[in-house]
């Protein structure tokens, strides 16, 4: 009795154990993905597929392979994804005419608010619904707007944490089309 | 004086007015569910998807939803994360049930313990048992602590 009491008990911790440390290291593997980009290294962008706003259907990263991503995470109750919407808008439909596909994930918001706000800033291009924010945890994501650049194999090119500029868009779009 | 007391009870009666107006329904649901950027309970979040969701939570209750058509509605947006306490059913009941089993294993094993304990507890007519050499021994030393 003693023994299996004693076994039972191990067993237990050594499960919660287990479990901690997978939580641990999924939580580590997003800013992992953001340190390696700071360093100059070119991880495989995360994959996912999540639904989009846009239309219906759901869009799914690694079918854009062949063609050079931007990726924007942002909500519709954040104010500085207020400002920056406008030059997503203006730089969006610049590079998308020479096949950069832009790619809208709004994260922890309701989508209906999300496509209101697509509207009245014009953002004419895929958006995709991330109510739960699981994509902004294996992106390494801590604050909104963030966007990352992939390049035509997959890879992320560069990181952008905070409201982003056209001149600096531009620059990050550049490099990964050279990539 | 009675101009006073007069301004103090309207002036509670204005900061009373909401919470008095207020669906209690609204609070019910703010209890159950989190707010999935701070991941604190959404009564207690003052984050601004907090604030969007109240105001979804109070729409929706004025519009005549049940607070359970509200709360799944919630999670179709936010996942089942943002319920406060995991559903009863799947991977959720996990969160359930391993109390209960913990706690049913830790009263089993206190059961096991203090049964082994009696068991090597000695009884008293083992210790009636002594041999009179002995008996005189102990009443020797305890005598020698009396002293």
């Amino acid at each position: 009795m003693h023994r299996l009491a004693r076994a039972g008990a191990v067993a237990l911790v050594a499960v919660l154990f287990v479990l901690l440390v997978v939580h641990m290291a999924t939580a580590q593997r997003g800013a992992a993905v953001a340190a390696a980009v700071a360093a100059g290294k070119r991880p495989v962008a995360p994959d996912f597929e999540l639904h989009r706003l846009d239309r219906t259907g759901k869009l799914k990263l690694s079918s854009l392979r062949g063609r050079v991503v931007v990726l924007n995470f942002w909500a519709s109750w954040c104010r500085a994804c207020k400002d920056e919407a406008r030059t997503l808008a203006a730089v969006s439909s610049r590079w998308q005419r020479r096949g950069v596909v832009f790619v809208g994930i709004d994260s922890q918001d309701f989508s209906s608010d999300a496509r209101a706000f697509a509207r009245r800033f014009g953002l004419r291009y895929a958006d995709l619904h991330d109510g739960t924010g699981s994509q902004m945890s294996r992106y390494g994501v801590t604050g909104l707007p963030e966007t990352w650049t992939v390049t035509r194999d997959g890879k992320l090119a560069d990181h952008i944490a905070g409201v982003t500029d056209a001149h600096r868009l531009d620059r990050a779009i550049e490099r990964a089309r050279r990539t | 004086m009675i101009a006073r007391v007069l301004a103090a009870a309207a002036i509670a009666l204005t900061l009373a007015a909401p919470a008095l107006g207020a669906d209690p329904r609204e609070q019910q649901i703010e209890n159950r569910v989190m707010c999935p950027t701070c991941h604190q309970l959404l009564a207690l979040s003052h984050s601004p998807i907090a604030e969007r969701m109240r105001t979804f939570i109070r729409t929706q209750l004025a519009a005549g939803e049940s607070p359970q058509a509200i709360e799944r509605e919630l999670v179709d947006q936010f996942g089942p994360a943002v319920l406060a306490s995991p559903p009863a059913r799947g991977f959720g009941l996990l969160a359930w049930l391993i109390p209960v089993g913990g706690a049913a294993g830790a009263a089993a094993a206190v059961f096991a313990c203090a049964r082994a304990w009696r068991r090597r507890a000695p009884d008293a007519a083992e210790c009636a048992d002594l041999s009179p050499e002995l008996l005189r021994r102990l009443d020797l030393e305890l005598a020698a602590y009396d002293e």
